[in-house]
């Protein structure tokens, strides 16, 4: 015993090295299981108020953008109110309509942190459990999809942006209505990949790409891209499509949260479907 | 000397996370700048303040970005090769006591070597560690290089403007 601890003491700098190292890598196996970890640091009440103070300060230099786009989202939104419609039939706007239940409803929230540089990316959100905001919510920006809650405090919110190597968005084609899944291979922020397009379809050029809202959790036709080239995969029946995204991901800094009130519902039927 | 170092830590951790991160050059260039306060603690430092500092320093990076355990991963294997190069360099030159790893002390050649192999160091443990495995090594190399290359300037940037002060 006494010569374990001699020979531990006399190499204890290699001791210590492999001890931290150890640490450091159970840290990184288990931060890899993103679904199954609480993601500590990014919904940290410390660092989120540090980058909270940091985006405080930043926010002023980008008030007019801000604006600016709020200014057109507003032009956008009163296009469709009741008012900027001609009445043409006495029986056109009901609010509790028999026909249209309210399947969403949106929360606005602003990004304190956000990185494209990563191979998994992550934002952070000023929102969280206290303002109703729960796990696997979709987050939409003004002009694009953004990504999904992964994880919640009371006062924060930690959102898989599309910039992750593990993002799986069932997305559909304008033109032909294919379905494929998108995803994000880490090389360039602005553009994504859809695959799974199979071969007969025609793809066009400049085609759009919207959601299909087959995930439930993001609401069908969200705008996400639009189409800038694509490729037969060797040895594939499927093609694989450049998406460039329409929203800038590099720019966010508003984005709306997304509450499908039918997600229960759909839940208690895929259940059922996993007993077959 | 303790207060000095502690300073330190914490104006490289703040540009860091505060400054560096936010700025974009796409996915190949991420400099950790970090690596500096290793590279200018004092030659006497024990080994367990070493290595020891050089986690905390990493997993501070790692709370501020998501990478739980990455940064402090490289930044501990980093601290405990510096014994190692330090010893590698002495070859050419004697340390007198009193002398700390700086420009000013043992002049540009040293302090260029010794940062670059660090640095190299470090960013070979980090990327290789993200991308978990040895695909896309290709693109890992390119990383480290141009990562490399840009946290090598920015350490010595800061070397030549604050380093004759201290």
């Amino acid at each position: 015993m006494k010569n374990l601890i001699t020979f531990l003491w006399k190499y204890y700098f290699f001791f210590l090295f492999l001890s931290l190292e150890v640490v450091a890598v159970l840290l990184i196996v288990k931060n890899n299981y993103y679904q199954r970890t609480i993601i500590i640091n990014s919904t940290n009440d410390v660092t989120g108020a540090i980058l909270k103070t940091s985006d405080g300060i930043i926010e002023y230099f980008h008030l007019k953008k801000a604006n600016q786009i709020l200014a057109e989202e507003n032009v956008n939104f009163r296009k469709m109110l009741p008012q900027s419609f001609l009445k043409t039939d006495t029986a056109t706007f009901f609010r509790d309509d028999t026909l249209y239940n309210q399947q969403y409803t949106y929360l606005t929230a602003k990004v304190i942190s956000n990185t494209t540089n990563r191979i998994n990316n992550f934002i952070k959100l000023n929102k969280g459990k206290n303002h109703g905001i729960e796990k696997h919510m979709a987050v939409l920006a003004p002009d694009g999809i953004v990504g999904q809650v992964i994880e919640v405090s009371d006062n924060y919110a930690s959102v898989m942006s599309v910039l992750n190597s593990h993002t799986r968005i069932s997305a559909k084609l304008k033109s032909s209505g294919q379905v494929g899944t998108l995803i994000w291979n880490g090389e360039n922020y602005r553009l994504g990949k859809l695959v799974d397009i199979p071969t007969h379809v025609q793809i066009q050029i400049n085609d759009s790409v919207f959601t299909s809202g087959y995930s439930y959790m993001f609401p069908e036709g969200q705008l996400i891209g639009t189409v800038s080239d694509y490729e037969l995969e060797s040895g594939q029946s499927f093609y694989q499509v450049d998406v460039v995204f329409s929203c800038d991901y590099n720019n966010l800094r508003w984005v709306y949260v997304v509450r499908n009130l039918m997600q229960k519902e759909l839940n208690l039927l895929d259940e059922a479907e996993e007993i077959f | 000397m303790f207060v000095r170092n502690l300073i330190r830590f914490v104006f490289v951790l703040l540009t860091q996370v505060l400054v560096l991160n936010n700025i974009n050059l796409g996915v190949n260039i991420n400099p950790a700048f970090y690596v500096y306060f290793i590279l200018l603690l004092p030659f006497e430092t024990a080994g367990w303040a070493l290595l020891l500092s050089s986690f905390l320093m990493g997993l501070g990076v790692d709370f501020f970005c998501n990478s739980l355990g990455m940064n402090a991963a490289a930044s501990v294997f980093v601290a405990f090769c510096r014994p190692g190069i330090i010893r590698f360099l002495k070859s050419r030159r004697e340390y007198e006591p009193g002398t700390r790893p700086t420009i000013r002390d043992l002049g540009v050649r040293w302090f260029f070597s010794y940062a670059f192999i660090s640095i190299v160091l470090l960013h070979t443990v980090l990327f290789f560690l993200e991308t978990f495995g040895f695909e896309n090594a290709d693109q890992t190399l390119i990383r480290i290089l141009l990562s490399s290359g840009a946290a090598f300037v920015l350490v010595i940037l800061v070397q030549f403007l604050f380093g004759r002060r201290e």
